[in-house]
Order: structure tokens, then sequence, then C-alpha cells
């Protein structure tokens, strides 16, 4: 998929999200359309993943670490053709497995997620699993910039730089607001960038919002022997205008004017699983 | 009787599976000393993964590990992997069903002087109550030996505890055992004695006690606390009274395990054998028991209390 292409999808993994969370009334909005530009690099045109064969085992690894932000998530597993588009309709209905926060029933999934701190080191674990078989896929992990308060982040960032995982790819959704507030407000993390260096992790930190961006960095070189951390700069709730920089967007519903405004400034027709 | 410890023979058994089976990963959280897991890390160093002390990462890894295809068993303190890292046993491992097998060593108060910072009573309630864990108390070194090659051989996500020191052989060398399926180590019609891990030897010299005082009480060994052996209880039930006995708090362990099926579905005279909801006294593993009446003396007059009230 050209960089192009890759920024309608994102527009259009948006759309579906914001209508799964706005029929069910219930879901992360904010988080969802930060994250959307990284979900749809990496399942559109950077992770080597197989829909038809989702346990295969040469497949790439990603964990949704920042588990609310399942919406842009199922729907750009979907999109992808891991299961039926018609399916992000029953988003939070009752019985239905595209639950509120990724549920490894689904496939393409890999485990599930929801609490915070945990994708991180499930990823160092498969990471090291694939150094030890001597396969060659990599691992992806994104989490929130909130999430970075969990003190099981940083034992993983201190295991991954131990057993010198260049095949692991940590990304933070550094959008800076959290359910309370400003992330320094609540808890402070800046200098980001120097804890993980300080961690002995290859940092890099790009506008998570640009697609042409971040394809460069997925696809560029990078370090040996020690894991990568991408600091995505993004807007949380990019694209909604209603819903950009506000925290309490957070897992605020649209309403019916506010779904049509965001498809208008989406420039999409409506969700795609309609 | 010879003296064996259960870390000891999941260590031995686990190293020679291991050796056979690539996919067989142990992590330890710098535990290897205390599970005795140093000739394994030696021999088998890229089977091995060491954690340092950091219990939520090490589940968390092996269930990334399990992800990568691979069959691990982290081992550690009962205590910090039941507490410490519930969350990533909940999450990571049952409720997304991988593959990964949580050996608690030096469970109960094996730490005993310690203190409870070291303490694992509540580790078989926190543990049962997580859905698709299976969770096992074993009671002898022969009994963890066959425990470790069925879990080798498993799919399903488990947490086993065993204790620290060495404990009383139970059962012959080869002896074999059924997952949800108890041991009835003696016969009798007076009483039963359902007991599990290190209090399993001292129930069975309870009823040899009692026998010399001509009360005759059937023992069965529940080591597999979940799946539960409910036919065992029905049958302990027939006696009439049904006295639990456990290395845990009198709350959520074995006798609560067994009070929630009775209870619904049998209902018989019990009692809870365990440790009160205090803070514990101290000492070695053998005094704490003797104090809080889970030796062989504790057990007996407890089942003749029973008897008679």
């Amino acid at each position: 998929m050209t960089v192009n292409e890759l920024k309608q999808t994102a527009n259009q993994i948006r759309a579906d999200a914001v209508t799964m969370i706005h029929d069910a009334a219930t879901g992360h909005t904010g988080g969802a359309m930060s994250a959307a530009d990284i979900l749809t690099a990496l399942y559109c045109r950077i992770l080597n993943v197989y829909p038809d064969d989702p346990k295969n085992p040469d497949r790439d690894r990603f964990f949704l670490s920042k588990g609310h932000s399942c919406e842009g998530y199922y729907a750009v597993l979907a999109h992808r053709g891991f299961f039926d588009k018609k399916e992000l309709a029953t988003f939070s209905r009752a019985g239905s497995r595209i639950i509120g926060h990724p549920n490894n029933q689904v496939p393409g999934v890999e485990v599930c997620t929801g609490a915070l701190g945990h994708g991180l080191p499930v990823a160092v674990g498969a990471a090291l699993g694939a150094k030890r078989t001597g396969k060659g896929y990599r691992v992806y992990c994104l989490m929130g910039d909130g999430e970075q308060a969990e003190g099981s982040v940083w034992e993983a960032a201190m295991a991954g730089a131990n057993y010198r995982l260049d095949n692991l790819f940590a990304m933070v959704d550094r959008n800076g607001l959290q359910i309370s507030g400003s992330t320094e407000d609540v808890m402070a993390l800046e200098d980001f960038k120097a804890k993980w260096q300080a961690f002995g992790w290859d940092v890099c930190e790009v506008d998570g919002n640009d697609m042409e961006a971040l394809v460069n960095y997925f696809e560029g070189e990078h370090a040996k022997d020690k894991p990568h951390m991408l600091i995505a700069h993004t807007i949380k709730g990019k694209g909604l205008p209603f819903a950009e920089n506000k925290a309490e967007w957070h897992h605020k519903v649209p309403s019916d004017e506010q779904l049509t405004e965001a498809y208008r400034a989406l420039d999409v027709k409506g969700a795609s699983f309609k | 009787m010879s003296m064996s410890t259960l870390r000891g023979a999941f260590t031995q058994r686990i190293l020679e599976l291991a050796k056979e089976d690539k996919s067989i990963f142990t992590l330890a959280t710098d535990s290897r000393g205390s599970v005795t897991l140093g000739d394994y890390a030696k021999q088998l160093p890229e089977q091995f993964v060491e954690c340092g002390i950091a219990e939520q990462d090490a589940v968390g890894i092996a269930a990334g590990l399990a992800d990568a295809g691979l069959r691990p068993f982290v081992c550690g303190p009962a205590c910090f992997f039941s507490m410490r890292s519930a969350e990533q046993v909940k999450v990571d491992v049952a409720y997304s069903h991988m593959n990964v097998k949580i050996i608690g060593v030096s469970g109960g108060v094996s730490y005993g002087a310690l203190g409870s910072t070291h303490h694992s009573t509540q580790d078989i309630a926190l543990m049962r109550a997580i859905p698709s864990l299976e969770v096992f108390l074993p009671s002898d070194a022969v009994q963890m030996r066959c425990l470790t090659d069925y879990l080798a051989a498993s799919n399903e996500p488990a947490f086993v505890r065993v204790g620290r020191g060495a404990v009383e052989d139970i059962y012959a060398p080869g002896t074999s055992f059924t997952v949800g399926k108890a041991v009835k180590l003696a016969e009798g019609k007076d009483a039963a004695i359902i007991a599990a891990g290190e209090t399993v030897c001292r129930a069975l010299k309870a009823a040899q006690m009692l026998k010399n005082e001509s009360i005759n009480v059937s023992v069965y060994d529940m080591f597999t606390i979940k799946p539960l052996d409910c036919e065992a209880i029905s049958e302990a039930a027939e006696t009439g009274f049904v006295l639990t006995v456990e290395e845990h708090s009198i709350y959520g362990g074995l006798g609560g395990a067994v009070a929630e099926y009775l209870s619904q579905n049998k209902p018989t005279r019990m009692k809870i054998l365990g440790l009160p909801d205090e803070k514990y006294y101290t000492g070695t593993s053998n005094e704490v028991f003797a104090h809080y009446g889970l030796d062989e003396n504790g057990i007996a007059r407890a089942l003749k209390a029973g008897l008679n009230a």
C-alpha cells in the first residue's frame, strides 16, 4: 500500500472505530484516533501476518498493550481479512467476542490485554522466544503514555535491554493526555526519551500521525543489539475536530451529529462494515 | 522413612524432560538457588531465562514465550507469584489461555521465621478462583515427579505450590496419579480427613494414632485442588464427618473448596483445620505447624473434638 493509500485507510479505520463507539454507546474514542495511523502502517504495510493462517509460527507479533484503544485494532484486523468486517457491528454487544479490550478469541489477537503494563513483558517473551528458536520474526508492542506509570513497563524495559532484543519494536502513543488530564500533571514522564535511553534502548521520535514518517521509521535501518523504542507524538482524538486534544474524549461517546461531522472531517462516506 | 524435597524432584525431572524437548523453558526470578535450578541453568542455558527480581515481568515473559510456541515453567517463591504477579497470572496466562506453568516453591509457612512477607497462605484461594487455571498441591516427591510429567505434556495453564523442606516419602517410586482423582491413603468408617501438600503425611500419622484409640478414619490426598475430585469428597462425606487439613488460611483453600461442594450437594458436618485469620506465630515450619495444631497431634485432637461435638 502506498503512503497515500495508507492515509486514506487510516481515516476509514477511524470512521469504523468511531462508528463502533457511537453505535455501542461505549468505547475509548481519543486513543483509538491517536493510534489509528500507527495501526494502519503496521497492519497494511509493515507486519508480516497471515490472515488466513493467524497462528503461523513465522508471523510478526503485535501486542496492543494500551488495550482500551481496541476499536481501531479490531477495525484494522477486519480490514486485513482476519475476520468479516460485519462482525465489527457486534462491538460490545452481549455475547460478542469483539469486546471492549482485546480478546484473543478474535483471530489475529495474540493475548488478551487491557490491564495496563502487561504488553511489554509479553512482547519481551515473544522476542526472546524468536531469538532462542532462531526465528526471524519481529515483535511490536504499542503502549499508551499514561501507561508508562506502571512499574511492570520498566521491569520489561530492563529485560529487553538485558537480552539485547533488537527484534523488539516498542512504541508509545505519546498523545500527552490520560483520563484525568495531561500526563505531565498526573505523573510526569519527561524527560521521557532520556528515561528509555538510560534503560539501554535505541530511541527515536516521530510525528505518530505522519504516515510517511512512520513508514520511513519502520522500513529504515535500526541499531543492532538493542531493543527499539519509538516515541510517536500524536494528537488524542486525531481527525475528529470536536475531540482533538481533549482529555474528556478519552472515553466519551459521539452524538449522531458528531458522527456525521466525523465522517465529513475524515472525508469518508461512513463505516465500511455497514 | 526417607525424606526428599519436592522442588528437587521437580528440577531433576524437568531437566531430564527439557533435554528431550527443546520447547521446555524454565524461568527464574533470582530464584535459581531457592528453586534448585542451578544445574538446569548450567546445562541448558538456552532453555533458561533469568528474569531478575521481577515476578510480574517473569510471568509476562513466560506468556510471550508460550506465544512463541514454547512451554515455559516460571519458578520462584509461591508468595510472590500468587500475589505480586496475580494479575499477570489472571490476564496473560489464564484469561489468554497461554501454556504457562507456575511453580511456586517454599509455599505455605515454609519460610517460617522469615515472617508473613514470605508466607504464601492465601495462594490456593487466589489461584483457584481464576478461571481455566489448574491448581495442584502435591504431597511428596514421587507425586511431584509424576505431576511434572503431566505438566510438561499438558497444554493447560497451571499453578503448583510446593514446600521448601524435605518431606517424608508417602508413595512408592513410580506410583502414577491422575489429575482430578484424589488418592485414598487410609480406609475408615468413623470419619474422613482430606489433606493436601505437607499436611498429608501428618494426617496419615494422625490416622494411625487414632486407630490405636479404635477410631478408624479415611485419609485422602487431594493434591488436585482444581480440578477437584468431588467423587472422593462425596465418598468421604459418607462417614458423616469430614476434617480438612491445610497449610493455608482457613478461608478459601482446600477446606473452602470441600465446603463449597458439600454444602451445595451433600451437607455434611465438617471442620476446616488451617491457619487462622491472624498475624502468624513464627518459627520453623514444624513449630508453626505444631502451634496451630496442623501436626499429627493437632489433627488427631481436632478430629476427636469434631466427632464428639
